[in-house]
């Protein structure tokens, strides 16, 4: 899940400043997850944006705003509305907000930032567990990213820092190497532990990323 | 210049002491305390970017150390740089005749004075060493043959107080795999905790050439005693250390933990529990030569 918050309704009415006529997308799935970007959160910020002086000219909650061609559908059937529009503000995250900017030329805002690929943890409590970094080491340390949650990215074991099992940068956060530690030693693999791991190819996906699973399939 | 790997291998119980780069171009103090040190110890550690905070550079300090007849362990880190910058640094050190290396992951930048800088790590430490032993036998980190590769002694520290232990522990064994050297701890003051660990390290150095110095940082006051305690990761002042701090007044405070490191500068060598010493008086190098006297080693 993408971890989204949504910015200060100060700096959206910043961002929209020149702009009247206003279309807001929300999204379906991530952004209603994190309530940033759901249905209410919608309601929410159109109720907040007239009270301000804005016309919304229509707001969508899309399935996944991150779905091109579905953007570039819902677009075409309210032709008229986003024909309208000034903006386009997007409640969803970083790649929502591009994926509006596929479909229109006009003037795009994001209305979250963008955090992380979280766990959710519980209700609106997440947790940033893996990276994206495009090659899985995971097997090596007992499924706990060093590469994510260790605040150096570091491979070969806790930094001097580890402070009574929590991270000397965050005393909130745990030490994910002496969770890996744990962890190894309770499936008697400390042997994987003592392996030196060389850097990671830092390179194992080009970015930005690009993938045709489509045509890769195909090749196999 | 190889003075510091020389009394290393010598025998003798080692001693550095360390000295911090300005914050600026200023360096009259900095270098009356390389020269008030460079003759009275075997090595002085220059430290990068200490504590995350942007400064003078460590490989400019170690060369100015070095000719003015002194030996330099130039500290390196791998938060502010990537592989290649890092290699870049290590032949331009040698070439201007740097020969001990201590390799460390460094403080993240949280910690520092440039906190939204981008911190790097494409290496770590046990990397950092790795790399380092590769130079040394000609070849970089790509395999690509060097025309001419390095000839560092190859440092690294270890936490003897770290909570828990045994990771740190594992983590030193994979420096030692690595190719460290020589190591210099994190600061220490229980030495009977100290003392464990050194039994503990001499039976993974046994048959390998590996030299471990004690980390010693000076008390200067009660409330420092504290402050790391509450503060610093990995250090632990024992009550009965921080009683005798406070049994002084506080003019006097500076005397009692020069007296006490040079306590226990004595001991480590009467009891043969390490190789020597890494004295870090942070800020304070001039007292360093009365401890040394107080420890008879000069």
């Amino acid at each position: 899940m993408i971890i989204s918050r949504q910015k200060p309704f100060e700096e959206l009415l910043e961002s929209l400043a020149g702009d009247k006529n206003v279309y807001i997308v929300g999204c379906g799935e991530c952004a209603t997850m994190t309530q940033t970007g759901g249905e209410d959160e919608v309601a929410d910020i159109k109720a907040r944006l007239e009270e301000a002086g804005k016309s919304i000219v229509a707001t969508d909650v899309a399935h996944s705003t991150c779905h091109e061609l579905d953007m570039k559908r819902i677009f075409r059937q309210k032709k008229a509305e986003a024909e309208s529009a000034d903006a386009f503000l997007v409640l969803s995250c970083g790649a929502g907000t591009q994926s509006v900017r596929e479909s229109t030329s006009k003037h795009v805002a994001p209305g979250t930032d963008t955090l992380f690929l979280g766990n959710i943890k519980r209700q609106m409590n997440f947790e940033e567990k893996c990276s994206l970094c495009g090659e899985c080491v995971l097997d090596e340390f007992g499924s706990i990213c060093p590469v994510t949650r260790c605040a150096k990215g570091l491979l070969n074991g806790p930094c001097g820092g580890t402070n009574q099992g929590k991270c000397e940068v965050d005393s909130e956060k745990d030490c994910a190497w002496v969770l890996i530690h744990n962890q190894l030693k309770s499936e008697d693999k400390l042997d994987k532990f003592m392996q030196i791991h060389g850097p990671k190819r830092w390179n194992a996906v080009a970015r930005p990323g690009r993938l045709d699973a489509k045509k890769e399939k195909g090749a196999a | 210049m190889a003075k510091y790997r020389d009394a290393c291998n010598s025998g003798k119980f080692v001693v550095s002491g360390e000295i911090g780069p300005p914050k600026g171009t200023d360096a009259d103090g900095m270098i009356h305390d390389i020269d008030l040190l460079k003759d009275m110890v075997d090595g002085l550690n220059v430290t990068d970017n200490q504590s995350a905070v942007m400064r003078l550079g460590s490989m400019a300090v170690s060369h100015e150390i070095v000719s003015r007849g002194g030996d330099a362990i130039y500290q390196m880190t791998c938060r502010d740089r990537n592989r290649l910058a890092l290699q870049n640094d290590l032949l331009s050190a040698h070439f201007l005749g740097l020969r001990n290396v201590l390799c460390l992951t460094g403080d993240h930048v949280s910690v520092g004075d440039h906190k939204d800088a981008k911190e790097v790590y494409d290496f770590e430490s046990v990397q950092l060493i790795q790399c380092v032993k590769k130079l040394n036998e000609g070849f970089d980190w790509a395999g690509n043959e060097l025309g001419g590769g390095t000839d560092f002694y190859i440092g690294a520290v270890v936490t003897p107080e770290s909570d828990p232990l045994e990771p740190q522990k594992l983590k030193f064994e994979k420096k030692v795999e690595a190719g460290a050297q020589f190591f210099q701890t994190q600061a220490v003051y229980d030495m009977d905790n100290f003392e464990r660990f050194m039994d503990y390290a001499r039976g993974v150095t046994q048959g390998k050439d590996v030299k471990i110095m004690a980390g010693l940082v000076v008390l200067t006051s009660v409330g420092m005693a504290k402050y790391m305690n509450k503060f610093v990761p990995g250090v632990f002042v024992p009550d009965n250390l921080i009683e005798e701090m406070a049994s002084v007044s506080k003019e006097d405070a500076m005397q009692k933990g020069m007296e006490i490191c040079a306590r226990h500068i004595k001991l480590l060598k009467e009891k043969d529990v390490c190789d020597g010493v890494h004295i870090m008086a942070i800020g304070k190098e001039e007292i360093v030569p009365d401890i040394l006297k107080m420890a008879d080693l000069v």
